[in-house]
Parts: structure tokens; C-alpha cells; sequence
């Protein structure tokens, strides 16, 4: 069963100049308990995404068609205030910048209070909760961080207290969006072992997402692979590993610097630009930037399916 | 928090003792003789010696300094000349009588300033927001005199809604308070626009931090994010801002003081510059100095109180 279900989702942006199609026909799903990566390079539409999910899309951004189904409710059909009674209790986010996350001038254990405003607990029960929380994620002393302020813990312990506060209310689906990317290495993999640990505790679904292919292949159960504003392979992670479908993946997991057996001054790269969005190719998105590119990927790929790996090119034979 | 606050304490006592010091520079460059002034054309040359050795001022320049400064900290600024009264004593007197009307003036700014930002920040680009970005560059930019002189016109003259002139009844607050509203205004109104325009740029700002985000994320009320999340933070820069608006209307005070005919030290001053009294010129001008000083300490503290990085950094 699937926690989120994203069906044909467009979404638009109003610009100076024309309409910009941030997100087109993306779907996937985020199945009950599973670990679901997104990848893709810097303005794919992760964050687009992220935003679409928990209506918070700017002022300039819209909806155009499609469904976010979450837990059999569609979310773009909610008014604002129903979206926000879904927002911190039945899906959290973690975000990425740790050192802007957090209210500077309101005490942690405030901010975690002011997280549970919806339940009926009192108010020394509620603080309890927050210092039960602030201890699984292992901050020291988790009494005393309640009076303390954000500027006062370090990145690290900081990223942990925004993950304490996303999983407070035990959410059924928590976004992650790019947790570890302004963390060092070391933090990295601490950090990902905690998500991990507390997922498995509190059984929820996680939607992850992440340009780092090594954070993803070592977390995530699916994958998503994402293209300008579309969704060009998923399936599980083996398969988008071992047997990646599309040429963008193949050329993404080329580009990671961890694959590199050999010393290079060059790091291998996908030349070319992320076409301009506001008037994308009609036919495959990544064909320009493709080496091998042929004269039918002048139109629009078919989506395949191979046993749950889905792939859109024109090469892919089912 | 304490050593904040001794730290601000002790750069308060460092300016006032160097604004004692420009003062006394300024009386002292100041041509004439203050014992002629004082004793008038008719004194014999051994009355007006008599004066100036009596008032110091045969003394080194350096010593009449020190002389000064170790008065003025005693609470000491010498007598008046008219009446031969301490100044400290007369200045006091009217001291609060124009605290009044700052604190009313603070209080129109604030009230009406505050909400105004915050209003046109979440509404912006709308009709509010334009109207209200007209109405704050107009008020900034019409002088505190013309405002105490239309209000006076419009709301005492034509509507006879509220009295024109004095500070109302010793004694009774309510008629006092009255007395209060259009003066104050006078002094305010200019500061509700800096203050609108101060929060609503403050507040954009802070609207689009991460953190925001973070709260919108977690399902916070908007109510709440705005007021609690957002303001607490945009509110910074402007109390900053208010402490040296004080400077401002205390000089916006000498004008309502007299266009009002209302006691105060503005007034004073006013009156005593126009009979040379210069004592009580530099009195005033002293007192008023070091409530303006105070009261930007205190702007400073406030923020220590309201920002825990301000605090924890000094």
C-alpha cells in the first residue's frame, strides 16, 4: 500500500517571461514503510517537488493538473487549512540548511512545544516528550538544551534537533530533502544511520532526496530519477544501480567521483545545460545532451515497464 | 546579561561625559561676557568682578572644566540667573511633562506603526500595501510643527473635540491624558511612517528565512508565524530605530511644546534662549542629553533581552 501516490503532477510557474513548467507528468509512489530517493541534478524540480507536496509552493506557483494522493486524499484538492493540519503531524520535513532550520530567538524546547500545539498533553508532558525526543537523536544533556538556543548547539546537533522535531509527532511520511548535503562526512553517515534507526522505530515512510548517489544507494529501498521537471527512471534501488535504464542515469552514476577506480584530473561530466524550461524540446527532454540520440527522440519517449522498473526512452526495449 | 548590561553601562557614562565636555566647549566659545549678560548694562565693573569670581570664571579653563564636570555629576548645574533657583530643580520640574509626551509619541509610533508593517508585509503588493507606502512617505515627510498645527486647527479649532492649549489639571490624569493626545500625536505621527516602513522591510526580509519555512513545515499557525516566528525578529532592527527616534522627538517636543503652549523642557529652553539664561540652557540641553542616552541604553538592553545572540555575544 502507498503512504504518497503522485499521479501526471504538472506544475507552473508564473515568470516574466511566459509560464515555466517546473514539473511535468511526474508520478511515483512512496509505498508504506519504504525508503523512496529522489536524485537528480540542481533545478530537476526536487525542491519544486518537496514544496508541491506540503502546499507551500510560492505565491507564483500553481498546480496545473495531476494528484498528490496521500493516504487516499488527494492534496491538491485541500484548502490551506487542511493542508496545514497534515503539515508537521502526518508529514514531516527535515530541510537541509541545519544553521537556518531553527528560530534564533525562541529556545529549543519552545519551538518543540509549539510543535505539539495539537495535542491534548499538558504542558510538563509535552516538555518530557520533547526531552525523550531530543535524547534519541542523542543530543547531551537533553534537559538542559530545552532553555538553550539554536546558535548554541553546533551543525551537526543541530541538523539532529530538526530531526527530533520533524519525528515528534510521529509522522506517516517524512521528507528529507537534502539532510546531509551542508553536513561533513563524518556527520554524513551519523546522520543517515539516525534517520534510518529512527524510521525503523517509528515506521514511517520516507521520502528522500538527495544529489549524493552514495547517501541514496546506502539508504533508499526506491529510486527516482529526475530530469528537468520529469521523472526519467525509477524502480528499486538494485535496479537503478546495477541496470540503469536510461542514459541520464547511466551518465549521473558515471559522474559519481566515489566510481572512479582510476586517478583522473577530470572528472567525468554530462555536457550541456538543463534545457530552458519555460519552452521544453516536445520530444525527449534529455535528448540534447544525449550521446545517443537518434532521430525518433524528436518525439515524446513511451514509458516502459520492466517488473516495476520503469524507465522513458525510445531505446528501452521491453 | 549583566556583564551586557555593565558593559552598555559604562559607554553610556563614557558619551555623557564627553557630550558634558562639548557642551561646556560650546558656552565656553560662546563671545560675551556671562557676568555682563547677567548683571545687565547698568553694573558697575567691581559688581560684574565680584560675579565672575564668584561664578569661577577667573579661574584656568581647565579647572572651571573639571569645576563643571564634577557639579553636573553631582546633580550640581548651577543656578539660573533670573531667579537665582538650582537649574537641576527647575529642569526637573518640567521634565515630566515632556516625558509625557514622548512616551506618547513612542506610544502612537508604536502602536500604529507595528501593525501597519506587519499588515502591509503579509498583504504585499496589494491596495493596502499602496496606500499605506503613500500615507508612511507623507507622514515622514510633513514637519512635526505642521502636524501640531493642523491638528490643533482641525480637531480643537473646527470639531471641538479635544482642548488646544496647556497640559490639563495638576492632579487629574484623565484630563491630562487629553491634553496629551494631540501633542503627542504631533511628536509621533512622523515615526508611525518610519516605523511602518522600518517592520514591513524588516519583515519581507525574515518572512523568506529558512526558518520560516521550517515553521510552515511543522504546521504552525500563520498567526503564530507571523507574530511569534517572524516579528520577534524583524522587531529588532526598529527598536534599535526607536532609540534614536527619541532624539528626534524631543526635538519635534520644543515645537508641540510651543505651538500647545504646554509646560515641558522644550519649552523651557525655548524661553530661556530667549532671555539668555544660559544656565538653563545648558541645564537643559545637559538633562535632555542624558535622556537620550538612557534611553537608547535602554533601547540596547531591550534587544539583548529579545535576541539571545545579542546576549550571549557581549
Amino acid at each position: 500500500m502507498n503512504v504518497l501516490g503522485i499521479r501526471n503532477l504538472n506544475v507552473t510557474f508564473g515568470t516574466e517571461g511566459g509560464p515555466l513548467r517546473a514539473l511535468r507528468n511526474v508520478s511515483f509512489d512512496v509505498p508504506r514503510h519504504r525508503i523512496v530517493g529522489v536524485v537528480g541534478e540542481s533545478g530537476c524540480g526536487k525542491s519544486t517537488l518537496i514544496n508541491a507536496i506540503l502546499g507551500l509552493l510560492a505565491d507564483n506557483g500553481q498546480v496545473e493538473s495531476g494528484q498528490i494522493l496521500f493516504e487516499e486524499r488527494d492534496l491538491t484538492q485541500m484548502d490551506s487549512l487542511e493542508m496545514q493540519a497534515m503539515r508537521g503531524s502526518r508529514i514531516s520535513t527535515v530541510f537541509q540548511d541545519p544553521m537556518g532550520a531553527l528560530n534564533p530567538v525562541i529556545s529549543v524546547g519552545k519551538q518543540m512545544l509549539h510543535i505539539q500545539y495539537r495535542s491534548d498533553l499538558g504542558r510538563t508532558e509535552k516538555n518530557a516528550r520533547s526531552v525523550e525526543m531530543l535524547r534519541r537523536v542523542r543530543i547531551p544533556d537533553p534537559k538542559s538544551a530545552l532553555s538553550r538556543y539554536p546558535h548554541e548547539f553546533s551543525g551537526g546537533m543541530k541538523q539532529r534537533i530538526a530531526i527530533a522535531m520533524a519525528m515528534m509527532m510521529e509522522p506517516v511520511l517524512l521528507i528529507a530533502d537534502e539532510p546531509t548535503t551542508a553536513l561533513d562526512a563524518t556527520l554524513e553517515v551519523a546522520t543517515i544511520e539516525l534517520l534510518q534507526e529512527l524510521q525503523a522505530q517509528i515506521g514511517c515512510s520516507v521520502l528522500f532526496i538527495s544529489h549524493h548517489l552514495g547517501v541514496i544507494a546506502e539508504l533508499c529501498d526506491d529510486v527516482v530519477v529526475m530530469y528537468a521537471g520529469e521523472v526519467v527512471e525509477r524502480g528499486t534501488t538494485r535496479q537503478i544501480f546495477h541496470d540503469p535504464l536510461h542514459p541520464y542515469t547511466e551518465r549521473l552514476l558515471r559522474c559519481d567521483p566515489a566510481g572512479q577506480s582510476t586517478r583522473t584530473r577530470h572528472l567525468p561530466t554530462i555536457p550541456g545545460e538543463i534545457p530552458d524550461l519555460r519552452d521544453p524540446p516536445k520530444g525527449c527532454i534529455f535528448a540534447d545532451r544525449c550521446d545517443r540520440r537518434e532521430t525518433i527522440c524528436e518525439t515524446a519517449p513511451p514509458e516502459v515497464e520492466m517488473g516495476g522498473h520503469r524507465a522513458c526512452c525510445h531505446r528501452v526495449k521491453p | 546579561m549583566l556583564s551586557y548590561s555593565l558593559k552598555r553601562l559604562g559607554l553610556a557614562v563614557a558619551i555623557v561625559s564627553v557630550a558634558m565636555l562639548l557642551l561646556f566647549a560650546m558656552i565656553y566659545l560662546i563671545p560675551g561676557d556671562p557676568a555682563a549678560v547677567a548683571l545687565g548694562p547698568r553694573a558697575t565693573e567691581a559688581m560684574r568682578e565680584a560675579l565672575r569670581i564668584k561664578m569661577g570664571l577667573d579661574q584656568p579653563v581647565w579647572i572651571q572644566f573639571w569645576n563643571f564636570f564634577i557639579n553636573a555629576w553631582q546633580g550640581d548645574l548651577g543656578n539660573e540667573v533670573l531667579s537665582n533657583r538650582p537649574v537641576a530643580k527647575v529642569v526637573m520640574e518640567q521634565l515630566p511633562s515632556t516625558l509625557a509626551l514622548i512616551v506618547g509619541g513612542m506610544a502612537w509610533s508604536i502602536a500604529l506603526g507595528i501593525p501597519l508593517g506587519c499588515w502591509t508585509a503579509v498583504k504585499r503588493g496589494g491596495m493596502a500595501d499602496r496606500i499605506v507606502g503613500v500615507f508612511s512617505v507623507a507622514v515622514i515627510a510633513v514637519p512635526s510643527f505642521v502636524v501640531a498645527i493642523y491638528a490643533l486647527l482641525i480637531f480643537s479649532v473646527s470639531l471641538r473635540w479635544l482642548p488646544a492649549i496647556g497640559a490639563g489639571e495638576p492632579g487629574d490624569i484623565g484630563d491630562q491624558l487629553v491634553h496629551l493626545i494631540l501633542p503627542s500625536l504631533a511628536v509621533g505621527l512622523g515615526w508611525v511612517g518610519y516605523i511602518a516602513r522600518m517592520v514591513r522591510a524588516s519583515m519581507l526580509e525574515v518572512l523568506e528565512a529558512p526558518h520560516i519555512r521550517t515553521a510552515r513545515a511543522f504546521g504552525l499557525p500563520d498567526r503564530q508565524i507571523t507574530y511569534r516566528y517572524a516579528l520577534t525578529i524583524a522587531i529588532l532592527p526598529t527598536v534599535t530605530l526607536l532609540g534614536v527616534g527619541i532624539g528626534q522627538m524631543l526635538s519635534s517636543a520644543v515645537f508641540a511644546e510651543i505651538v500647545f503652549a504646554r509646560p515641558g523642557v522644550g519649552k523651557l529652553v525655548y524661553d530661556a534662549i530667549l532671555t539668555r539664561n544660559y544656565p538653563l540652557v545648558t541645564g537643559a540641553v545637559l538633562v535632555t542629553t542624558v535622556l537620550f542616552i538612557l534611553i537608547n541604553l535602554i533601547a540596547d538592553l531591550v534587544v539583548g533581552y529579545l535576541d539571545p545572540r545579542v546576549r550571549s555575544r557581549l
